[in-house]
């Protein structure tokens, strides 16, 4: 097999090259991941994108002025043209009427059609060996040489590095500036210490991931992150684990497939992990909030049940007798085998005690009912007595609330109301002792 | 010898003129605030009263004038300064917890580069409970609710163990028990001979509250013990018509300074 061996050769002596493609991709990962964390919470990510598509028209100047390949000198140039570029959003927002995302959209847009040019220009001149700087625009991690990493390897180095020195000081910058100024830190200092690392990561990954893309790099691995928890020192290590996980991936797959850019595998390795956690993540996760929500609608559905059988005792004045369907079955929409259905499960949960064709209450049950009842005449008793609303408006907010209020709010609303008796329409208000049952 | 300057003035602002931009927000304010008070700053919308509490707090640049805590520049004695800005400054959904939020007020202390120690979550911890919000520790501050989030800020400033507290609309957008809380904080910080300079809004408290008030309204109106301060007359001169001359003055500068 092809791939086998293509994967074995990050493994030997011949894949050295690999290998330095594979620790820079992972490496990089890692710090776009850390320092996306704080672009993401300072919601400079999309200036991070102004930033990267600004850096190409550096790359290629550096090129036409020196004629060389070296990645310091395109690192320098990039730079240059990349922080020209945050210049002119700042300066574009300041003096002018425009807004910050219309100063980002248009310093991205024109520095990069700049840059497009010249890429043309230098392609179409032939001049000398042009061919490498085609990798700018996507990015091609196998291209990286031993120098390229080198300077990556740094790069990340030193960025990781101040993250770990400055953890506490980016940290209040971030959350609150000001305060963090009236305690005495530089916050102007911080602010461009912080924003230039976040330029620099942009730029070392440029080769690798391409300056269309990059951006990705520190948007989705910390967006990810945020999803599985609520502490900022926990979503920088996921984040980074993230980014990593992703630059490897994206590394080994863009050299297993032919001609395939590096960049858009990262981001789509990426991408895969953020749907992940978009669905999976206990508390924010969708199928968390989905299952949360399933559970209350099977509160509700039980407990209207429970409450349909309380109520035609509480007519004939017995909840002990078993009650045929027929007296309850009008309570409900849902179609006679569904009804029976929900029944049976009541009667395997220890709710109900179920018979073909009549039920009852068990104690568990009863009280459960009772409980929701209290709940729904409490609530009623509450609206017209204390917020004088019709008693004819009241009760379609009780058969919402009879299925949410915890027993903590219900016994301070009984307490409020002094332990009515009875309900606005007149039925009588059953309380936890018992008073109103006969078992 | 500091313990004298203590005893006369805890803060002295001169001559103090402030502009956002182009346009002025506070003119030529001059007062003199004696320690152990509690100070309401008292103003319509738009009378600078944060602006005021930001520009004392070196936040904001100053267009003339100094200010003075207990007789010296701010950045000489931040570690006797606590700060609660408004509660709609930040990011609530900032990924963090109470405890954490309160430990930041210990980040002057530490200085830079350090990590807070075992002593500096001990005294968060404290602060906490002092606000009657230690149940909440660790909760992620977004599931607090507006007062408890408020009661936050003020352990955090409680957790700068300072000798003056500057405090922005604390008392905005808060429930009942929040409310009581803070007032019972302030009476306690009073016992302590703190001095305690809040932003206020609301009229009909303000006499109950603070026993030192300061009426402004782009100017300073009054500054003054509460009972000398508090009447008919000074309230007109804040709140009355008088001073939409003060506001489009304040718009034609910013014209004429483009």
């Amino acid at each position: 097999m092809d791939w086998k061996n293509e994967i074995l050769l990050f493994f030997t002596n011949e894949g050295m090259n690999r290998r330095m493609v594979l620790i820079g991709s992972i490496l990089l990962g890692c710090a776009s991941g850390i320092i996306g964390t704080f672009a993401l919470l300072r919601r400079q990510s999309l200036l991070g994108d102004a930033m990267a598509h600004a850096a190409l028209p550096g790359v290629c100047l550096m090129f036409l002025i020196t004629g060389l390949k070296d990645p310091f000198l395109f690192l320098i140039g990039a730079c240059i043209s990349g922080f020209t570029g945050a210049l002119c959003v700042i300066g574009i927002t300041r003096y002018s009427r425009l807004k910050n995302d219309t100063a980002i959209g248009l310093v991205l847009s024109v520095f990069f059609g700049v840059g497009i040019v010249l890429l043309t220009y230098i392609q179409q001149s032939g001049a000398g060996n042009q061919a490498g700087l085609n990798t700018f625009l996507f990015g091609k991690a196998a291209s990286l040489l031993q120098e390229d990493v080198r300077v990556m390897v740094t790069m990340c180095g030193l960025i990781i590095f101040f993250i770990v020195l400055f953890y506490k000081e980016f940290k209040i910058l971030s959350f609150d500036p000001n305060f963090g100024a009236s305690l005495g830190f530089s916050i102007k200092f911080l602010d461009v210490f912080l924003t230039s690392l976040v330029v620099l990561t942009v730029m070392v990954g440029l080769q690798a991931v391409g300056v269309v893309l990059m951006v990705a790099m520190i948007i989705i691995p910390p967006a990810a992150a945020r999803q599985w928890t609520e502490k900022l020192e926990r979503m920088i290590i996921i984040s980074a684990f993230i980014g990593a996980l992703s630059g490897a991936l994206g590394a080994i797959l863009s050299t297993l497939i032919i001609k395939m850019p590096t960049g858009p595998v990262m981001v789509l390795v990426a991408a895969f992990f953020l749907g992940l956690s978009l669905f999976f993540a206990p508390n924010r996760g969708l199928l968390f909030s989905w299952y949360r929500r399933w559970s209350q609608k099977r509160k509700t559905r039980i407990e209207n049940i429970l409450k349909a059988i309380y109520k035609v005792g509480e007519n004939s004045q017995n909840y002990e007798r078993f009650i045929p369907l027929n007296e309850i079955k009008g309570y409900f929409s849902a179609p006679l085998w569904l009804l029976r259905l929900r029944l049976r499960i009541l009667h395997l949960t220890a709710l109900v005690e179920y018979h073909p064709q009549e039920v009852r209450l068990t104690s568990v049950g009863f009280e459960q009912a009772k409980n929701t009842v209290r709940k729904h005449r409490l609530w009623e008793a509450y609206l017209s007595n204390a917020m004088d609303i019709p008693h004819d408006h009241v009760h379609r907010d009780a058969e919402e609330v009879e299925h949410i209020f915890s027993p903590e709010l219900t016994s301070r609303l009984e307490e409020y109301l002094d332990s009515p008796e009875h309900d606005p329409h007149g039925k009588s208000i059953p309380n936890v002792n018992g008073n109103n049952c006969n078992s | 010898m500091k313990k004298e300057n203590h005893n006369q003035v805890a803060l002295e602002v001169h001559d103090l003129t402030v502009a956002y931009h182009t346009r002025p927000v506070l003119w030529n304010i001059d007062f003199e605030i004696p320690p152990g008070k509690l100070v309401a700053i008292v103003g319509p919308n738009g009378a600078g009263k944060s602006t005021l509490l930001k520009s004392i707090l070196g936040l904001l640049p100053l267009s003339s004038g100094w200010v003075k805590i207990f007789d010296n520049p701010y950045r000489k004695v931040r570690q006797k300064v606590g700060y609660v800005p408004q509660r709609g400054s930040v990011d609530w959904d900032f990924p963090t917890t109470a405890i954490d939020v309160v430990c930041m007020g210990r980040y002057g202390k530490i200085g830079w580069f350090r990590r807070p120690k075992k002593e500096d979550w001990e005294a968060a911890e404290k602060f906490l409970a002092q606000v009657e919000m230690e149940k909440f520790a660790h909760r992620q501050i977004s599931q607090l609710s507006g007062g408890q989030q408020q009661r936050v800020f003020l352990a955090r400033a409680l957790a700068q163990e300072a000798d003056i507290y500057f405090m922005d609309e604390p008392f905005a957008g808060v429930d009942a028990v929040t409310e009581k809380a803070i007032v019972r904080l302030l009476e306690e910080l009073r016992e302590q001979k703190k001095t305690v300079i809040v932003v206020h809004h609301d009229l009909q408290t303000v006499k109950e509250y603070f026993d030192w008030i300061l009426l402004l309204n782009m100017r300073l109106i009054a500054n003054g013990p509460t009972e000398e301060v508090y009447n008919e007359d000074n309230l007109r001169k804040t709140y009355g018509g008088r001073l939409a001359i003060l506001s489009q003055a304040a718009d034609e500068v910013a014209k004429g300074r483009l």
